[in-house]
């Protein structure tokens, strides 16, 4: 699995002020799986994720130092252009925040801003997206309606789709289900299932089931450092670390 | 007395005791809820005291002349009793509109600048300033457009579109405006801005739009009814704006046709002329009609523009 990562961390460090809050993180993501961040809330899940598609650049008092290579480039050379790199990602946060536009316009915001201009282009991107996150039956009368019209778990699903119209390798989700219910939550899972046969995703989260039920391997993180990584089950059943135990015993939340 | 009596007594002293405090604190929230009801009404009946005043003491020149021509005449002769108040109406509409074209894109230029990009030890200088920018009384800001802002016009800026203006313009004017609402709009809009969520703004930057594109496509609009409002508020001072504007227009009773023709806008007619000529017939009237227009057009504005806000609430849907 490590011959060919897709995204490889290179001793990422990153600091907030003089407190430092991801510690010489070094790991490989293969390519086209499920991989699952779990850790103790304020453990660093956020910040590592932020790092993958240069989000922190914008944050005050925040430096990164080190690698993170996608594809074999690495992203946070000077010469790397900032927009590339987060077209390749898709990012899916902890509530949904739909653009304030209409259903049609938050699919296609992506598109437009990097050059797609004709309208049937446009359309059979919305189309194909909305299907692709089985939201297209449900929407496809109001298309024109304003997002927040929708509800909490259509507006998720509009997100991934948003973020999919840009073609993008990797999907990030940051605890993506959390504001979600219960059949919502089990649709989105099931959507990254379906999903990971296109695209590598890293996903946050702190439900130890939902960990299992849709990741292939787990990266553990515990006070910024990354404590142990594995296959899911060898993870979960047999960890090696004293700490991870405890975690997965549910001693440590 | 037995002794259940006893306890029956007890009893019902403390239960009308409790009822006491009950009724008492109860008593107290209706007085509170009542008293806020008669000063929230006070301040109501103040505007329409006001509008009534005003409407009575215009009576006698609105018998001499009908609504129709005291507003669309544009003779100002007060000696012959001609109180034609087109003039004023139109260098008040143009002072505004120039202050407000002036003012809107700079204050939205320097808000985002604050909110988005200065970098903190930055930021922590701008906003005191901008607040303070706010503090300084209007008759400096009059003075400091007689000073520079006139003389910047007369030498510099007009004679490359027109043959002569002395620089005391409706220009002049709505410059010095767009000066003092500067800092009503920027710390408004400043405030609208800083409550749009991070993650909302970060949606857009994963989808690979540059910060520019995130701020003109997604913050914006997610903005706009707090701009609306801002710049509503700031209309309406502008409205009334008196000592600054009065300082650098010109003062001249005609209809401006051009940025570099003098005004007369009503808030100035009314404070250089009160108390002055009163021997005139009909003058002071004619003064408090100027009053009761100003009253009329800021209650109109509001009103509309309100109306005009929860259109676009309802349209964003934001
Ligand atoms: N912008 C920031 N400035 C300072 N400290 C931060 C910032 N962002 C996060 N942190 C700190 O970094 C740590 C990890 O945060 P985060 O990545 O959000 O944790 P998690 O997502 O695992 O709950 C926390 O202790 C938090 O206080
Ligand atoms: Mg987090």
């Amino acid at each position: 699995m490590t011959n060919n990562p897709h995204i490889s961390i290179q001793h990422l460090n990153v600091f907030a002020g003089d407190q430092r809050i991801l510690k010489d993180i070094s790991i490989n993501i293969p390519n086209k799986k499920v991989i699952s961040i779990i850790g103790p809330s304020g453990c660093g899940k956020t910040t590592l994720l932020k790092c993958f598609n240069r989000l922190l650049d914008d944050t005050p008092d925040i430096k990164v130092t080190g690698k993170v290579l996608v594809d074999g480039e690495n992203i946070y050379d000077p010469k790397a252009e900032v927009t590339h790199i987060r077209k390749k990602m898709g990012l899916l946060s902890q509530r949904p925040y739909p653009l304030p536009m209409s259903i049609y316009d938050n699919v296609a915001y992506g598109p437009r801003i990097h050059g797609t201009r004709k309208k049937v282009d446009l359309d059979k991107i919305v189309e194909t997206q909305l299907k692709a996150t089985g939201l297209w039956n449900e929407v496809k009368d109001r298309l024109n309606a304003p997002a927040t019209r929708l509800s909490i778990g259509q507006q998720q699903r509009l997100c991934l789709a948003r973020g999919l119209a840009v073609e993008p390798e990797i999907i990030l989700g940051d605890e993506s289900t959390s504001a979600l219910d219960p059949v919502s939550t089990s649709i989105i899972e099931d959507l990254f299932i379906k999903l990971k046969e296109q695209y590598t995703i890293v996903l946050v989260t702190h439900i130890l089931r939902q960990a299992r039920r849709v990741s292939d391997y787990i990266i553990f993180v515990y006070m910024g450092k990354i404590i142990e990584f594995g296959p899911t089950e060898e993870l979960l059943l047999n960890p090696q670390e004293e700490l991870t135990k405890e975690y997965v015993k549910g001693f440590i939340s | 007395m037995t002794i259940t009596k006893i306890k029956l007594y007890n009893y019902c002293n403390a239960y009308n005791h409790y009822n006491q405090i009950m009724s008492f604190r109860l008593l107290k929230d209706k007085a509170y809820s009542k008293l806020m009801l008669v000063f929230t009404s006070l301040s109501v009946s103040i505007v329409l005291f006001i509008g009534i005043g005003l409407y009575c003491k215009s009576l006698p020149v609105l018998h001499k002349s009908s609504w129709g021509s005291l507003l669309t005449s544009s003779e100002w002769k007060p000696l012959k009793g001609l109180f034609g108040f087109f003039p004023f109406i139109m260098g008040t509409l143009w002072v505004t509109a120039i202050s407000i074209l002036i003012a809107l894109p700079l204050c939205l230029l320097t808000s985002f600048y604050i909110t988005e990009y200065a970098p903190n030890r930055i930021r922590k200088i701008l906003v005191p300033f901008v607040n303070l920018l706010s503090g300084i009384p209007p008759v400096i800001f009059g003075v400091w457009g007689v000073l520079f802002i006139i003389p910047l016009i007369q030498d510099h800026i007009a004679p490359h579109f027109v043959e002569f203006s002395t620089g005391y313009s409706v220009l002049a004017g709505g410059i010095v405006l767009a000066v003092m609402i500067f800092p009503l709009i920027v710390s408004i809009v400043c405030e609208v801005l800083n409550t749009i969520p991070g993650e909302l703004k970060d949606a857009s930057l994963a989808l690979g739009a540059t910060k520019w594109e995130t701020i003109r496509k997604v913050s914006v609009r997610k903005a706009t009814p707090g701009i609306v409002a801002a710049v509503v508020l700031a209309i309406s001072r502008a409205f009334g704006e008196t000592i600054a504007v009065l300082m650098v227009c010109g003062n001249n009773p005609v209809v401006p046709h051009s940025i570099f023709d003098p005004g007369y806008p009503l808030p100035a007619l009314i404070a250089n002329n009160y108390g002055e000529m009163m021997s005139i017939p009909l003058y002071d009237s004619a003064l408090m009609f100027a009053a009761l227009l100003l009253f009329i057009i800021i209650l109109l504005f509001n009103i509309i523009s309100r109306l005009i806000l929860a259109r676009v609430e309802r349209k964003l849907a934001v």
